[in-house]
């Protein structure tokens, strides 16, 4: 893959290291990822994965290095002026608003898109109002788009496990993200719903939509990817195409260590 | 999407609109009027409490703090430099609000039993100072003389014409509070209750919605806490104590943390055991209170609001 | 006449504020216990202290024990209080949250505290001290033997402690509870028994608080919430969690305390350790032993 100019990386990351007291989870990464592109990070566990979909999204601040999405530099800054900038995601704890319904999660997440205040929505005002029903005609259209429609009155705790991560993938959407970083949205789904989530995924790419994308379901990885970076013990290991990554060898060891003979 | 039930609403209103009728009909109850001025002024207190720990999920026990701030600034300025009472009340949420934020900003980020403590300890502070500046406040003594209120000529010197008064601002507070539930703002609230990690990735800023949501219900508590002092003329530092603090807590425990109801109905019960049914209890009352608490806490978490929607559930079944 | 020369005045406060220090020291060891095994701040703790002196009084003074008796009867009875508590208030909450478990403490103390003072009323109590008053001089600075007893419980308390969570059996288990209950659970240790340990210990802690305070300061019903948001200032000014810390951020608290009515405003006198306590969970909850980096991902 031959070296890009600038202006077409979406994020870049440069000499990114994070270190926790004495652990260090994360050395020297450099990471440049494409508009419009799916970008899997995949590794074992404890690869530093998570920590790493942290950095970019503000949770945590590195201890060295820098990010830049789109021109702004983002390392350390707070979560909700990252998503300001265009970046959502999932977690892999499935993060949805419980106390809430269906629609209603993805209705928060337009919060970057109204103009409001305390005082405003407490007196009523008829802006308020009108926005309120453009929130919920948006939302609606991206449940439409994930094909959770008619369960927009549900409580979002009512949903089954493959619903729920379809839901938290909308809810992402609904800021209008340049980037959507998804935290291992197979996690614990069977066949059908794997299918479902990979099929949004590509239609998210398919919107224009960047995609940066933590999993464990090779299949998926394989299928859906357009380039991977491969993380073991905090360090990049490998990285390029799906065709690149299945026969290196370096990448096999890293999953099943030297013992087990390379198929 | 919540919706407001115009049911209860419009018999809560028309309850409120006819008790003193009533009650001037019936010597027995003919003092609940006064005892009723007390639950709308817990109620102003307790909806924005209400607010901030059953949909923002932050915890005070220091509340009587605010309360304090409100009925002091009252007090003070009326007293010592003839200030029009309205423009007190003003003044006083001011003050609350500069402290709901110098002591908020710094106290939100911190979770749970952090935060509880921080006011707390908060509120014993306060408290300490209202002991202690004896020249402004009169000290453990108290201070009285303080001017009732009156607009345009028109005094509300009666009970009757206080009540009407107090319970206009409640529900002033009331449909305020409601409309921002529903309203994206009190979804945002509610998604920071629900999982602050998901609600900053959606846009939201933590911080400053915790930090107006405390102050909301800061200067709520100031205006109930100078509606307090005109009305009884007189105001002393253990009116505005640790106790009272939880004695708060304790009406939105026993009425429902979820819902704005719960505060009211909480309130409006709590003023009752407190003036009328448990008095006889005199100094006990406190460990009933005590076992209340505990036993809303393990049979009924949802407080008395929820009731009705346990017994469905038993019924059901 | 002798003045008293500014010097031995800060003596003497330094020896009272190292006095006091060690009650809140103690409280502290009470609050650490619990929150290990549990990450539940208790927020009935100083009521143990309370009942500890009270109860004192009444085994001695009015029942007549002697005074080793009185204490041992005492120690058990508040031990059984705090195990009551955790059975009747914390155990049966079906979904504990952090607040409904705040609540739930808050409850238990209102209660204790009620019952307390229906029992003794409101006037404050007072207990002879263990070896008599006759005061000890060293250089110019006045201390009463009671201020020594109370040094030495602290001493005995925190050994006593170090040696059984490091060398004991259940010592090692409760230990195990706080560190990962799951794995704990896995391996056999029946962990709401470890809980009920730790409220018991911690009751036994705060009574001999509340024995070794009564006869310098007296006790009354209402001291309790004072003692334990002062215990748990010093506690979270520590470290939460360290035993050493608690000991450290006692004596710290204290010192300000005693320095600060001594030399600055007197009425303010409890203000001081609220403000420190106040500064510590702005600045640096980790407090001064505790891990920082840590502390970022506590479970509250």
């Amino acid at each position: 893959m031959a070296s890009e100019p600038h202006r077409s990386h979406l994020l870049e990351i440069e000499d990114l290291v994070m270190a926790f007291g004495g652990l260090t989870a994360l050395m020297n990464i450099q990471l440049r990822v494409d508009k419009g592109t799916i970008r899997a990070i995949i590794g074992p566990n404890g690869a530093g994965k998570t920590t790493l979909f942290n950095l970019i999204t503000g949770v945590l601040s590195p201890t060295e290095g820098t990010i830049r999405f789109n021109g702004h530099v983002i390392s350390g800054q707070k979560p909700h002026k990252i998503a300001a900038l265009g970046i959502s995601r999932t977690f892999q704890t499935v993060e949805l608003f419980d106390n809430m319904t269906v629609i209603e999660n993805v209705m928060v997440g337009r919060h970057l898109h109204i103009n409001t205040s305390f005082l405003k929505c407490g007196l009523g005002l008829p802006a308020i109002r009108s926005q309120e029903t453009a929130i919920e005609a948006h939302a609606m259209g991206l449940l439409n788009f994930i094909g959770l429609a008619d369960k927009a009155n549900s409580m979002a705790d009512s949903l089954p496990l493959g619903e729920r991560k379809i839901l938290e993938i909308g809810r992402a959407l609904a800021t209008d993200p340049l980037l959507v970083c998804l935290d291992e949205p197979a996690a614990g789904l069977n066949e059908t719903e794997t299918e479902t989530a990979a099929r949004l995924i590509k239609a998210i790419k398919g919107k224009g939509v960047t995609v940066l994308l933590v999993e464990h379901d090779m299949k998926v990885i394989m299928n859906i990817s357009d380039h991977i970076t491969v993380l073991n013990y905090g360090e990049k290991i490998a990285e390029g195409t799906p065709e690149e990554i299945r026969g290196n060898p370096k990448v096999i060891q890293a999953y099943l260590g030297d013992s087990i003979a390379v198929i | 999407m919540l919706r407001i039930r115009k049911a209860p609403i419009g018999v809560g209103a028309l309850f409120i609109l006819l008790f003193p009728w009533v009650a001037g009909r019936l010597p027995v109850i003919e003092h609940y009027p006064d005892l009723m001025v007390f639950a709308g002024i817990y109620c102003l207190v307790t909806i924005g409490m209400s607010l901030l720990m059953g949909y923002a999920g932050q915890i005070s026990l220091g509340h009587a703090a605010f309360y304090g701030i409100g009925a002091y600034a009252s007090g003070i300025l009326t007293t010592h430099y003839n200030l029009n009472p309205w423009l007190c009340i003003l003044i006083g949420s001011a003050a609350a609000t500069a402290v709901a934020v110098f002591v908020g900003a710094p106290s939100l980020r911190l979770r749970g039993h952090y935060l509880a403590m921080a006011t707390l300890a908060f509120g014993i502070i306060v408290n300490i100072v209202f002991r202690e500046e004896a020249e402004w406040t009169g000290g453990p003594d108290g201070m009285g003389g303080i001017p009732g209120l009156d607009i345009f000529g028109f005094s509300f010197d009666s009970i009757h014409k206080y009540y009407y008064l107090v319970w206009i601002v409640v529900a002033i507070a009331f449909f305020f509070t409601i409309r921002l539930i529903q309203s994206p703002t009190g979804r945002a609230l509610r998604a920071i209750h629900a999982s602050e990690a998901a609600a900053s990735a959606m846009g939201i800023d933590i911080s400053r919605s915790k930090i107006v949501v405390f102050s909301f219900s800061a200067i709520l508590a100031s205006v109930a806490g100078s509606l307090y002092a005109h009305y009884m003329n007189f105001i002393n530092p253990s009116t505005f104590d640790t106790l009272f603090s939880i004695k708060l807590v304790i009406m939105i425990a026993l009425g429902g943390m979820h819902t704005i109801w719960g505060a009211v109905v909480g309130s409006v019960l709590f003023a009752f055991l407190s003036f009328e049914w448990l008095h006889q209890f005199g100094e006990y009352e406190i460990v009933v209170y005590g076992l209340v608490l505990m036993m809303v806490t393990i049979y009924l978490p949802e407080g008395l609001v929820g009731l009705p929607g346990r017994i469905a559930q038993r019924v059901r079944r | 006449m002798e003045t008293i020369s500014a010097a031995s005045q800060l003596f003497q406060f330094i020896v009272t504020g190292l006095t006091v220090g060690a009650i809140y020291a103690m409280v502290a060891i009470g609050f650490n216990i619990i929150y290990n095994v549990t990450e539940i701040i208790n927020l009935a703790q100083g009521e143990f202290v309370m009942l500890g002196g009270l109860i004192m009084v009444f085994m001695h003074v009015t029942v007549g024990l002697p005074m080793i008796l009185a204490f041992v009867a005492t120690v058990l009875l508040v031990t059984l209080t705090g195990m009551l508590l955790d059975r009747l208030a914390i155990k049966p909450i079906r979904q504990p949250s952090v607040m409904t478990l705040i609540i739930a403490t808050i409850a238990a103390s209102i209660v204790i505290k009620g019952a307390a003072m229906l029992i003794w009323g409101k006037s404050p109590y007072d207990l002879p001290a263990f070896s008599g008053r006759t005061p000890i001089e060293l250089g110019g600075v006045v201390i009463q033997p009671q201020y020594l007893w109370v040094i030495g419980f602290l001493a005995v308390v925190t050994i006593g402690l170090t040696l059984f969570f490091n060398r004991t059996i259940l010592g090692k288990a409760m230990a195990a509870c706080a560190d990962n209950p799951d794995a704990a659970r896995l391996v056999g240790i029946n962990v709401q028994n470890m809980v009920l340990l730790s409220f018991a210990l911690s009751a036994a802690i705060g009574a001999i608080a509340g024995m070794t305070l009564t006869p310098i300061a007296l006790m009354d019903y209402d001291r309790g919430a004072m003692l334990a948001i002062k215990g748990f200032g010093a506690a979270i000014l520590g470290g939460l969690g360290s035993f050493s810390g608690a000991v450290l951020g006692g004596l710290l608290i204290g010192l300000i305390e005693s320095l600060g009515a001594g030399f600055l405003l007197s009425g303010y006198k409890d203000a001081y350790a609220l403000i420190v306590l106040l500064l510590v969970l702005f600045l640096r909850p980790s407090g001064i032993m505790g891990n920082f980096e840590v502390t970022k991902f506590k479970r509250f």
